[in-house]
């Protein structure tokens, strides 16, 4: 039977089981959103296409599937790239389909054109432009298939209006098969073996745990592994909660907002094994000075992220789980007492923590929400300050539990991953912890949280200004607060209660924990607004171009 | 250090934009790129002459074979390997030296395209060193345009 290039469309992502979408409709999509009209998928109409790319990749990374948007040609598509960015950055299987004008006008400026193959190039593992309705089917099989395995990214379809009316037979690859793509799974035993001997003869070895770890659903083995050797963990932003952040040989995040004692356990070791994790320059602060007395052991699945930034002594490619997996068999605990003392010293003499007076602080907000919430919480963030006392704060004890735009640093990235999450996870409480200047970038999606009557709560930390950079501001330009106060910003409260949402707002300490318990209990989204100390900043840090134990800010 | 790659990529559109943007992205200049169809229709060899620093180079060819329509990286940087340009140049030509001008273009092989009262064309095939002083020897006699195709390369193993 012959279907139209819509209806293959719909039926190849029911062939691949989607069962959501996010997006945005518009003229050159108008035969993909008839077919969708009497499909089961479901389609989360957001207010704004940048909206649609982050709740498709919050929806990835809360529930582990790829996620789906899809926005029409021309504006549409531009609208998507910086949530496409931000996801690729992340490591996020996100397929998105852009409209497209008809194949003889590609190339003229038609109406709501644009290269939409080039503008994605840079920001996508890969692309396709469909020229031939006859390919339309396994294009698809393949984006789902690249988005998800290896080191999962982006994957942009480009589909022009005359493909989606042209007919042909349908059939939907069992299998894809790309003979340029073949990612590496297990990794080399003799390499293992190798890394496995350095572990069993170091003093003073740390685990840097990434975002691969939680992608490759190896935080089982990973407790398994520490629970065997005892080596203390430190994650990055990406890879919170793929270790118990709870756990007494948990350190926290490292770098540039990490603790004083997961830095200077790194500064201070023999042995790094870093596990999906890129030595990324938030990380690292001073290339030239990260662990430098220590041998490197990195595991990853892409080799190009393998000595791009350190170099690494015994270097590790494929999969993550697997290869934890393999070290299991053969790893021997290493004699690390003096080592483990160390650690406590450090962590009692340098704990995270922060001035704890009558005034109402941030890091208490995002403390009072993780006892409130149980720690279960999945909480998605802002970017800024926000995020960083949400990751230093809420200390998340399972694998996509913390959802966060960590390498592209996406502001107004929280409040549409937050509804993604939601929708992926229905049964789950979901905070987006927020500032008062990246909430307004994409606020419009109160809207959809509140048509999906979805109970995201949201939580402002509102101190009048851009935070991180006022901080920055503070610290290095001399207190010269170029644009960043916010001294008109909107009444909260009453935009909440605009959007058909729930607005709360908080000015008093003693108050927090009652607005947030009335907020858990309300079943649609509630906007909180805290208003908190406008001139707290967030500590430790290592200032840029520094060594990580180089912290000020440290509270003994 | 100069790297010559030569990299099977599928045969079709865009490939070549993913290849060259890889490059730029890391601000590498590319010296040379020749691109043809193999044996095999569906793929493309593509030879990258690029100059830059080991460790940058050694990220580019990772990130090469990273790309999805890039079915095969080979470095021949080191390998023994045939390298082959064709090199078009146009030569000012007068009658004190046209014969030395069409000796010269004899003893490397090179074949004369067109002739003109007052310039030739010659076409000249081989590896870098034997083009580079073709090119040379004919600057004094004023050399007024060159066309290249760029090096092709092939492993002799």
């Amino acid at each position: 039977m012959k279907l139209t290039g819509a209806k293959i469309f719909v039926e190849s992502l029911k062939k691949q089981g989607i069962e959501v979408m996010f997006g945005y409709p518009g003229g050159v999509v108008l035969p993909i959103f008839d077919a969708l009209y009497d499909s089961d998928i479901k389609f989360i109409l957001t207010r704004h296409e940048q909206g649609a790319a982050h709740a498709a990749d919050g929806y990835a990374r809360a529930t582990g599937k790829v996620g789906v948007c899809l926005a029409t040609s021309g504006p549409g598509a531009t609208n998507l790239l910086t949530g496409l960015a931000t996801a690729n950055m992340d490591s996020v299987p996100v397929v998105a389909f852009t409209g497209q004008v008809k194949t003889t006008l590609i190339g003229n400026d038609a109406f709501q054109e644009v290269d939409v193959i080039g503008l994605t190039r840079p920001i996508s593992k890969h692309n396709y432009l469909v020229k031939d309705v006859k390919n339309l089917a396994t294009v698809i099989k393949n984006a789902f298939h690249i988005a998800s395995t290896g080191r999962p990214g982006v994957v942009v379809v480009d589909l022009p209006v005359d493909i989606q009316i042209q007919e042909t037979d349908f059939h939907y690859p069992e299998k894809a098969d790309i003979r340029g793509y073949k990612p590496t799974c297990k990794g080399h035993i003799g390499q293992i073996k190798k890394a496995v001997k350095l572990i069993a003869g170091s003093k003073k070895p740390v685990l840097y745990i990434g975002g691969g770890v939680i992608i490759s659903g190896a935080s089982e083995k990973l407790r398994e592994f520490v629970e065997k050797t005892e080596i203390p963990v430190t994650m990055t932003l990406m890879g919170l909660g793929a270790f118990p952040g709870t756990h007494e040989l948990s350190l926290g995040m490292l770098g540039m907002h990490g603790t004083a004692y997961a830095n200077h356990a790194i500064q201070d070791s023999d042995l790094v094994i870093a596990v999906g994790a890129r030595f990324d320059d938030r990380v690292t602060g001073k290339i030239d000075e990260f662990a430098p007395h220590a041998k490197i052991i990195h595991i990853d699945i892409d080799p190009c992220a393998i000595s791009k930034n350190v170099k690494v002594d015994i270097p590790i490619v494929g999969d993550a789980n697997c290869i934890m997996a393999d070290m299991l068999k053969y790893v021997k605990r290493p004699e690390i007492a003096k080592w483990h003392k160390q650690i406590a010293s450090w962590k009692k003499k340098f704990p995270l923590t922060y001035k704890k007076d009558s005034k109402l602080r941030p890091q208490y907000v995002v403390e009072e929400i993780y006892n409130l919430t149980k720690g279960k919480a999945i909480v998605t963030t802002e970017v800024g300050q926000n995020q960083m006392w949400a990751a230093q704060f809420y200390r998340c004890d399972v694998p996509r539990q913390f959802i966060s735009s960590g390498g592209l640093g996406t502001m107004g990235y929280g409040l549409p991953a937050a509804i993604g999450a939601q929708i992926g996870c229905p049964k789950k409480t979901v905070f987006d912890i927020a500032g008062d200047g990246s909430i307004q970038m994409n606020i419009q999606e109160l809207t959809t949280a509140v048509s999906n009557k979805l109970p995201v709560k949201v939580a402002i930390l509102n101190n009048g200004c851009l935070g991180m950079v006022r901080q920055w501001q503070e610290l290095f330009y001399k207190k010269r607060y170029s644009h960043t106060c916010l001294e008109c910003s909107p009444d909260f409260v009453k935009l909440a209660e605009a959007y058909g949402a729930v607005g709360i707002r908080i000015t008093k300490k003693q108050d927090v924990k009652k607005a947030i318990k009335h907020a858990l209990k309300i079943e649609g989204p509630v906007l909180m607004d805290f208003k908190v100390e406008p001139e707290e900043n967030v500590f430790p840090m290592v200032p840029a171009g520094q060594p990580i134990n180089k912290m000020i800010g440290v509270l003994a | 250090m100069r790297k010559t790659i030569s990299v099977l990529v599928e045969n079709h559109f865009g490939v070549l934009t993913h290849v060259a943007g890889l490059f730029s992205a890391r601000g590498f200049n590319i010296d040379s790129l020749a691109v043809g169809e193999t044996e095999d229709p569906t793929i493309s060899r593509m030879t990258i002459v690029a100059e830059g620093d080991e460790k940058t180079l050694e990220q580019v060819k990772k990130q090469l074979n990273r790309l999805i329509d890039i079915i095969k990286v080979i470095d021949l940087t080191g390998e023994d390997f045939v390298d082959r340009e064709l090199v078009l140049v146009k030569v000012k030509i007068g009658n004190k030296n046209r014969s030395e001008i069409l000796q010269i273009s004899d003893t490397f092989q090179a074949k004369i395209d067109d002739v003109k009262k007052e310039m030739v064309v010659i076409e000249v095939t081989g590896d870098q060193n034997k083009i580079k002083s073709f090119i040379e020897i004919m600057k004094p006699f004023g050399i007024t345009e060159i066309v290249r195709t760029g090096r092709i390369a092939m492993g002799r193993k």
